[in-house]
């Protein structure tokens, strides 16, 4: 398959894909601004990136506010350097929803990365509509990937589906929680839970910790229910057999992921190391388990399926636009002209005509 | 195809530079810039100028704002301008610095390539209204 008019790559964008690629930071932090602001070309930048991509490991982190998400993402940062590895954090912070400016405060806790490069740190906030956050985190992870980055780190407040959708394009996903959120790890039962490879109890050296662990734990080896035999769950993980007996149980079935619970101190790095033992695990145990390409397989049928339902959405609304603008439309059907169902059908049909042109 | 819509915003990056450990100046004009729609980038306190060029480059800045009541800006600064030009980053960055600074030491600032100095009591559309009308040309 070739590259259309729309993924081509304009003369000065090649030169920028081939700065990133040999190592330019600046080409890299340009590169993420065109994503982020769905500027002309960026299609092509991103298209041409797709093949350089693939061997970071991706590693999501959310949880509610002030769980210590930055902090311990700065921690881990620096971990990971003392490993050899490089790093990249794309933090996620909200935006006004009317004027659409944001604080993004994430960098502020990145005390330990002091003027490590190799440490490439990007904020980003919620712009323009749903499920555009998404494919913009998704796209900026992929420049960090083609830029060679070993580990890339996505950090995002766990409220909300645009959240949910954004961390779920990572390999692993942690998940943080508060000690004493007693209520805080009921709400996390819907959707949360169904997402969370590794659960993290931050702040451990505060009471209510051993309490919140055994809450974990016991939802952990309980999670049958709105998952069990379907096959949405993140990582298609399965319910065990027996789910009461627990981590002691030697998993027999190989393609079984149990969700790991953690304590750390994120401020004095207490937990960081075993944390990223069992982010190795999980990528070890996705590669092993063959379990890494039917997640990449579902990630991939996601962008698809996002993308051309923007393009074909952009293309409706080109149409209506065509025809007099969506608030004549929804006039004439408040005059009994014409009704929604019958306007949706005639917008629809010449895209529809096309299609089946097409195929003829 | 062309229909996607570019969601372009100014992005700032409010810098705390050196021992001064005043920012509640910092965090009122943060806040003024969130409010007039544009996306800040906070540095927090006690930031070495290479720190600053670091978040500077990689959140890929329109705007870099240097607050300084030290006194220490004539050291500071230039730190910061080499280092954007190292990255190759100093071009197309607008450089602010606010503060109190002598009207001399403002003129070498500019010099260097600060292009504007707010001192106290600038009102904040002032600010906001400069950057609006002085953002770099990007590609």
């Amino acid at each position: 398959m070739g590259r259309t008019d729309a993924t081509a790559l304009a003369d000065g964008d090649a030169a920028l894909v081939e700065d990133l690629l040999a190592g330019s930071h600046r080409a890299l932090a340009r590169v993420i601004t065109r994503i982020e602001n769905r500027a002309p070309g960026y299609r092509g930048i991103v298209a041409a990136l797709h093949e350089h991509t693939g061997d970071a490991d991706v590693i999501g982190i959310t949880g509610a506010p002030g769980a210590g998400k930055s902090t311990l993402v700065d921690k881990l940062a620096a971990a990971y350097r003392d490993h050899g590895d490089t790093v990249g954090v794309v933090a996620v912070d909200p935006s006004s929803p009317y004027t659409g400016g944001a604080v993004l405060g994430d960098r502020i806790r990145m005390a330990s990365n002091v003027g490590d490069m190799d440490v490439f740190f990007r904020s980003m906030s919620a712009r323009g509509q749903l499920g555009g956050l998404s494919m913009a985190t998704a796209d900026a992870v992929k420049a960090l990937d083609a830029f060679g980055k070993d580990v890339i780190i996505i950090e995002t407040v766990g409220a909300g589906q645009n959240e949910v959708d954004v961390v779920r394009t990572a390999d692993t996903v942690a998940v943080l929680v508060q000690p004493g959120s007693g209520d805080d790890v009921q709400t996390l039962k819907a959707g949360i839970l169904e997402i969370g490879d590794v659960f993290v109890v931050n702040k451990a050296d505060m009471d209510g910790a051993e309490r919140t662990l055994a809450e974990l734990e016991e939802m952990v080896h309980r999670r049958e229910g709105p998952t069990k035999g379907l096959d949405g769950g993140h990582h298609g993980f399965e319910v065990p057999d027996h789910p009461d007996d627990g981590k002691e149980d030697p998993d027999d079935d190989e393609t079984v992921w149990t969700p790991e619970v953690l304590r750390t101190v994120a401020n004095t790095g207490e937990g960081v190391a075993e944390l990223i033992e069992t982010f190795d695990a999980h990528a070890t145990h996705l590669r092993e388990s063959g379990a890494i390409e039917s997640t990449k397989r579902r990630r991939y049928a996601e962008e698809i399926r996002t993308l051309v339902r923007s393009d074909v959405g952009a293309l409706a609304t080109a149409e209506i636009e065509r025809r007099g603008g969506i608030d004549a439309l929804a006039d004439s059907v408040r005059r009994r002209e014409t009704d929604p169902y019958s306007l949706a059908a005639e917008i629809v049909e010449p895209i529809a005509d096309c299609v089946d042109g097409d195929e003829a | 195809m062309s229909a996607e819509q570019e969601t372009r915003a100014v992005r700032c990056l409010v810098a705390k530079v050196g021992l001064d450990g005043h920012d509640r100046g910092a965090h009122v004009i943060a806040r003024a810039f969130r409010d007039a729609g544009f996306e800040v980038v906070y540095s927090g306190l006690h930031r070495a100028p290479e720190e600053i060029v670091q978040a500077a480059v990689q959140e890929d800045v329109d705007v870099l704002g240097i607050s300084i009541l030290s006194g220490a800006h004539n050291t500071l600064v230039p730190k910061v301008i080499e280092g954007l030009k190292e990255y190759d980053a100093f071009e197309d960055t607008l450089i602010l610095v606010g503060g109190i600074i002598p009207d001399d030491d403002e003129d070498d600032l500019k010099e260097l390539g600060v292009a504007e100095v707010f001192g106290p009591g600038t009102p904040m559309e002032e600010t906001i209204e400069f950057i609006r009308n002085n953002l770099p040309e990007r590609a």
